[in-house]
C-alpha cells in the first residue's frame, strides 16, 4: 500500500491539489461559526484513522513535493535554517524524534535501525539510505536538525528553556506565515510573538508560556492556527513579501475558488529529552476554496467566520484586500442553515 | 523616551550601580549624562574599578565631566567601529563579576549589547539608559542590508532601494529594527515619508 | 488541562550500599524496554508503598544520560525524617516492583555557558553525576567542587576523581578544608554558569556571595528539594469539595489532600516546580512555608501555599481545592 506521492509545485505554475481523500482529512480549524484567539491547547494524542492525527507526525501525499520546494528555498536563502551553537544537542533530539515517529507511522516508506549509536536511516520516497553515528555531526551531510528537517514536512522551531522562558534558538522555517527566523532567532516567547495583535492584552501568551514550559517528556500537546494564502504558495516569508505580496491584488470574483487558500497550521509541542528543550513543529496544510466548499458545512461556516472576523485580525492575517470578494463568493454557498458542532464535515 | 509599543521593542531603564568587581561603561554623546547622573548614587570608590569607553561626538562635550568621576580608565573613541576591537578584547579577558552599563543612542546600546551577548553576558543583566537621538538601525528583511540612522517612516533601504515600513519589532542579535516593504502588494502606492525618529 | 508526568513500571534491579549513610538503587523497566532518555539534572518521583501509606519522593537521576537501560538514584538515610529514606533503605530489595515518574528536569544545564562551575555539598552530588557525564561526553568545560563531611562520606568522590582527575576538587569538613568561595567566584571567565546543590545553608551562602560579587541571577542555578517536614497535626477544609480533612503529623498537606481523593498536579513534591500551588480562601493562624517557589511577598500575603512541603498551625484553614 503506502502513500501515492503527488508530483506538484508550490510556485510558478502552482500545480498543488488535494485528492478527494485529502480534502476530507483536511484539519478544518473552526469548531463554531466564529473565531477569536484562545489558548486552544490540547494533548497531542493519536486521533481517528484517516485523519491528519492518525500519526503524531503526519506524512501525506504532498511529502515529496514539499521537500523539493524546501530544497529550492534553502538554495536561494540558506538563512532559513539556523541553529545557535548551543542547540546542536537539541538537533539530535529532534532527529531521533522525527526518525522514530516517521518509521513508526509509515514503515513502508521509512526504516530506522539502531545498534548502539550506530544508526541506519532509510527514506524510500526521497531515495536516502544513510548510516551514521548518533551524536557525531561529522557523520552526516548537514547538522542533525537540518538533515532531518530536509526530510520532514512542516517548519520546526527548537526552543531552549531557561529562566522560566522559551528562547527560539534554532529552526528550519521555509513554509512560514510571514515571519522571519533570521530576524527572530534568539528571541524569547513574548518577543517573537510581539507583532500578534490583541492576544497580549488577553493574557494569552502568559498562560500559553506557563503551559509550554511545563510540557513533559512523553506528553506532547497541540493547537491549530490558520491564515489565508493566495495561490498554494508554501514560502510566504517576509523575505519574499515583495515577490508574493502582489498576488493579493489578483483575486477576482471569477478566480476566488482557485486562488484563495485556507492555510492551517497544526502546531505541536514536544519536550526534548537530552537538551531539555522544546520542539515546536508547525505543519502547514493548504486547501483551495473550490476544494473546501465541496463540504457544504465548511463553506457555510467559513463564510460566517471570515465575514465576522475583527478588523485587527483580518489586517494581521493580510486578508484586507480580498476579504469583500471572498465573503461575497462564500455568501452564495451559505443558505443560513445551522452547522453541526465540531470540526469535521457532515 | 520612546512611546509605548510592542513587547519586542527594547525598553531602556536608568543606570544604577550594580554589585560587582569591575564596571565597564560604553556611552556616546549624551549617554555621558546617564553616567554622571548615576555617579550621584554610586558608593564611594565605585569608579576605582570602572572603565569608561566614550564616543564624545564632534564638540567634545562631557569629556571633562567624565574625567572628574576619576574612573580607573577613560578611553575616548571617535566612532563605534573604532572601539570594537578594544571592547571585544576587554570582554574576552574579563571575569565573572564584570558589570556592563550602556548609555546613549539606540544604535550604540544595541551594537554594544550585540558584542556583549556574543561574549556570554545575558541581556537582562546589562544596565541600559537611552539618551539622545531616536534614529534607528534598520535591517531590510528582504536583502538583509543594515541601514544606519533611519529617521523617517517609511524609509528607503540603502542597499536594495525598497521602500520599507520601519517596525518596532527589534532583534538584539542583529541590533536592528525590522524593515518590511510597505508597498509590496501594489508598488504604485507610495505613502508620504515623515521624519519621526529624531 | 492538568499537567504532570507519565508513570513508569519498573523493577529494582540492584541495591548497592555506598557508605554508612548512602545506598544506591537501580531500576529497569518491567517490560524489558529501554527507559526514556533524560538530561543531566533530571529527577524522578519514586512511589513508595509502605503498607497503607504511600510516599512520593523526588530523587535526582545519577547515571549517564547515555545509558537508558537502567536508572540509578542514591538515597541518604535520614533517621529523623518522615520515613521515606528509611523505607528505601530497609524495605526495598532487588526484584521489588515499583512505580516511578518520567524524568523531569528542573535543574538543567545552560548549554550556552562557556564554562560550568559546579558546587556540591553531601548528597547534593547526585545531579552532578549525570551532568558531568553529559558534559564529558560532549567535550563540555566544567569544574566540580565537592564538600563532604569526611572522606568515607564523600559519596562517589573516588569515582569522580578517577573519571575527571583535576576537574574535581574535594573539601573535607573533618580536615577543616573550606572552599575559598570569593576567590573561586572571582576567577571565573565571563560566560561561566554556576550550579549548586546541597544543604539549604550552603545554597544560600553560595547564592549570596555570587550576587555580592556581581554574578547575574541568570547565571546562578540551584536545586534544593525541600523534604516535607513533620509537624503538629492540623485540619483543613477543601472549598471545592467541601471536605474537611486532618493532616497527620508525619503526612504532608499534599498527601492528605490526595488521600481525600483530590489530585492537584505535581512534578517535584519538593517545593520547586510550582505545580501544586494552591490558593488560600481563608485562614486563622500561621503558615509554615518551606518552599522555594512562592515569593516572600506571596508568603507574607497568606493567599497561597505549596501543599507539598508547607504546613499550618492555627484555628482554621480553607483552601481552593
Amino acid at each position: 500500500m503506502g502513500i501515492t506521492f503527488r508530483k506538484e509545485t508550490f510556485r510558478d505554475d502552482f500545480t498543488f491539489r488535494n485528492s478527494p481523500e485529502h480534502i476530507r482529512r483536511f484539519p478544518f480549524p473552526f469548531h463554531e461559526d466564529s473565531y477569536m484567539y484562545a489558548v486552544n491547547i490540547e494533548p497531542h494524542v493519536v486521533g481517528p484513522k484517516g485523519s491528519v492525527l492518525e500519526n503524531l507526525i503526519d506524512v501525506d501525499e504532498h511529502y515529496v513535493a514539499e521537500m523539493q520546494d524546501r530544497a529550492l528555498v534553502l538554495a536561494e536563502d540558506p538563512l532559513r535554517c539556523q541553529s545557535l551553537p548551543h542547540m546542536t544537542l537539541a538537533g539530535w533530539d529532534l532527529l531521533e524524534l522525527l526518525m522514530e515517529q516517521q518509521a513508526l507511522g509509515y514503515p513502508e516508506h521509512f526504516t530506522l535501525t539502531r545498534d548502539g549509536d550506530r544508526w541506519r536511516w532509510i527514506n524510500r520516497p526521497l531515495g536516502i539510505d544513510d548510516t551514521f553515528t548518533f551524536g557525531d555531526t561529522s557523520t552526516l551531510p548537514y547538522g542533525p536538525m537540518e538533515y532531518i528537517t530536509r526530510q520532514s514536512q512542516g517548519d520546526f522551531c527548537i526552543l531552549d528553556q531557561r529562566d522560566g522562558n522559551l528562547w527560539m534558538d534554532a529552526g528550519m522555517v521555509t513554509t512560514q506565515a510571514d515571519w522571519s527566523l533570521d530576524f527572530d532567532i534568539g528571541m524569547n516567547f513574548f518577543e517573537w510573538h510581539a507583532p500578534v495583535p490583541l492576544a497580549h492584552e488577553k493574557g494569552i501568551f502568559i498562560r500559553a508560556l506557563k503551559f509550554l514550559t511545563n510540557i513533559q517528556q512523553g506528553k506532547p500537546a497541540r493547537r491549530l492556527n490558520w491564515t489565508m494564502t493566495i495561490n498554494p504558495r508554501l514560502d510566504t516569508s517576509p523575505e519574499n513579501y515583495h515577490k508574493w505580496g502582489p498576488d493579493r491584488t489578483t483575486v477576482t470574483p471569477e478566480n476566488v475558488g482557485d486562488k484563495v487558500h485556507l492555510r492551517v497550521e497544526l502546531q505541536s509541542f514536544w519536550r526534548l529529552p537530552r537538551s531539555n528543550g522544546v520542539v515546536f513543529p508547525i505543519r502547514c496544510y493548504l486547501i483551495k476554496m473550490d476544494e473546501l466548499v465541496t463540504q457544504p458545512k465548511w463553506a457555510r461556516r467559513l463564510h460566517r467566520v471570515i465575514r465576522d472576523l475583527p478588523e485587527e485580525l483580518a489586517t494581521y492575517k493580510g486578508l484586507t484586500r480580498y476579504r469583500p470578494t471572498l465573503v461575497e463568493w462564500l455568501s452564495k454557498l451559505d443558505d443560513g442553515s445551522a452547522t453541526s458542532p465540531g470540526f469535521g464535515p457532515d | 523616551m520612546a512611546a509605548k509599543s510592542i513587547i519586542s521593542r527594547p525598553v531602556y531603564g536608568t543606570l544604577s550601580p550594580q554589585a560587582g568587581k569591575h564596571h565597564l561603561f560604553v556611552a556616546d554623546a549624551e549617554g555621558a549624562l546617564a553616567i554622571i547622573g548615576m555617579a550621584k548614587n554610586a558608593p564611594a570608590g565605585f569608579f576605582d574599578g570602572a572603565e569608561i569607553v566614550f564616543i564624545p561626538g564632534s564638540d567634545g562635550k562631557y569629556v571633562a565631566a567624565l574625567e572628574a568621576l576619576k574612573p580607573a580608565q577613560l578611553h575616548l573613541a571617535p566612532s563605534f567601529p573604532s572601539l570594537l576591537p578594544r571592547l571585544r578584547q576587554t570582554l574576552t579577558n574579563a571575569h565573572m563579576g564584570l558589570r556592563l552599563y550602556l548609555s546613549g543612542t539606540e544604535g550604540l546600546i544595541g551594537q554594544a549589547m550585540q558584542v556583549a551577548l556574543e561574549a556570554g553576558i545575558d541581556h537582562t543583566s546589562m544596565q541600559t539608559e537611552h539618551r539622545g537621538s531616536l534614529a534607528r538601525r534598520m535591517q531590510c528583511v528582504h536583502c538583509k542590508g543594515i541601514t544606519e540612522n533611519v529617521t523617517t517612516q517609511p524609509a528607503s533601504c540603502s542597499h536594495c532601494g525598497l521602500l520599507l515600513l520601519v517596525r518596532d519589532h527589534y532583534s538584539r542579535r542583529l541590533a536592528a529594527f525590522q524593515g518590511v516593504c510597505i508597498n509590496a502588494e501594489d508598488r504604485s502606492e507610495i505613502p508620504p515619508m515623515e521624519e519621526i525618529f529624531r | 488541562m492538568s499537567t504532570g508526568t507519565t508513570k513508569l513500571d519498573v523493577v529494582v534491579s540492584d541495591v548497592v550500599p555506598v557508605n554508612e549513610l548512602v545506598t544506591r538503587f537501580h531500576f529497569r523497566r518491567r517490560d524489558g524496554e529501554l527507559l526514556p532518555t533524560f538530561s543531566g539534572g533530571a529527577h524522578v518521583v519514586v512511589e513508595m508503598r509502605d503498607g497503607e501509606r504511600t510516599r512520593l519522593n523526588p530523587y535526582s537521576l545519577m547515571g549517564s544520560p547515555l545509558n537508558t537501560s537502567e536508572y540509578t538514584i542514591s538515597v541518604r538515610r535520614d533517621d529523623v525524617g518522615r520515613g521515606g529514606s528509611l523505607f528505601m533503605h530497609r524495605s526495598v530489595k532487588p526484584g521489588l516492583e515499583m512505580v516511578i515518574s518520567y524524568p523531569v528536569n528542573l535543574f538543567s544545564l545552560d548549554l550556552r555557558a562557556r564554562k560550568h562551575l559546579m558546587l556540591a555539598g553531601g548528597i547534593g552530588i547526585t545531579p552532578f553525576m549525570a551532568q558531568t557525564s553529559q558534559l564529558a561526553g560532549s567535550g563540555g568545560n566544567f569544574e566540580l567542587h565537592y564538600t563532604c563531611r569526611t572522606a568515607s562520606l564523600g559519596t562517589y568522590a573516588d569515582v569522580l576523581q578517577q573519571r575527571y582527575d583535576r576537574r574535581v576538587r574535594l573539601y573535607h569538613d573533618d580536615l577543616d578544608e573550606r572552599i575559598d568561595l570569593d576567590r573561586l567566584l572571582s576567577s571565573q571567565p565571563l560566560g561561566t554558569h554556576l550550579y549548586v546543590c546541597g544543604p539549604a545553608g550552603m545554597i544560600n551562602w553560595v547564592r549570596d556571595r555570587a550576587a555580592a560579587l556581581g554574578w547575574p541571577s541568570e547565571t546562578v542555578h540551584f536545586e534544593h528539594f525541600a523534604a516535607p517536614q513533620p509537624g503538629a497535626p492540623f485540619d483543613v477544609t477543601l472549598a471545592v469539595t467541601g471536605k474537611t480533612i486532618r493532616v497527620g503529623s508525619q503526612q504532608s498537606l499534599l498527601e492528605a489532600i490526595e488521600a481525600a481523593g483530590v489530585d492537584p498536579p505535581y512534578l517535584c513534591r519538593g517545593g520547586v516546580c510550582g505545580q501544586c500551588e494552591t490558593n488560600v480562601v481563608s485562614h486563622d493562624g500561621k503558615f509554615i512555608h518551606n518552599d522555594h517557589w512562592l515569593s516572600e511577598e506571596d508568603h507574607r500575603s497568606g493567599c497561597k501555599i505549596m501543599p507539598c512541603v508547607s504546613r499550618f498551625e492555627g484555628k482554621s484553614l480553607v483552601l481552593e481545592r
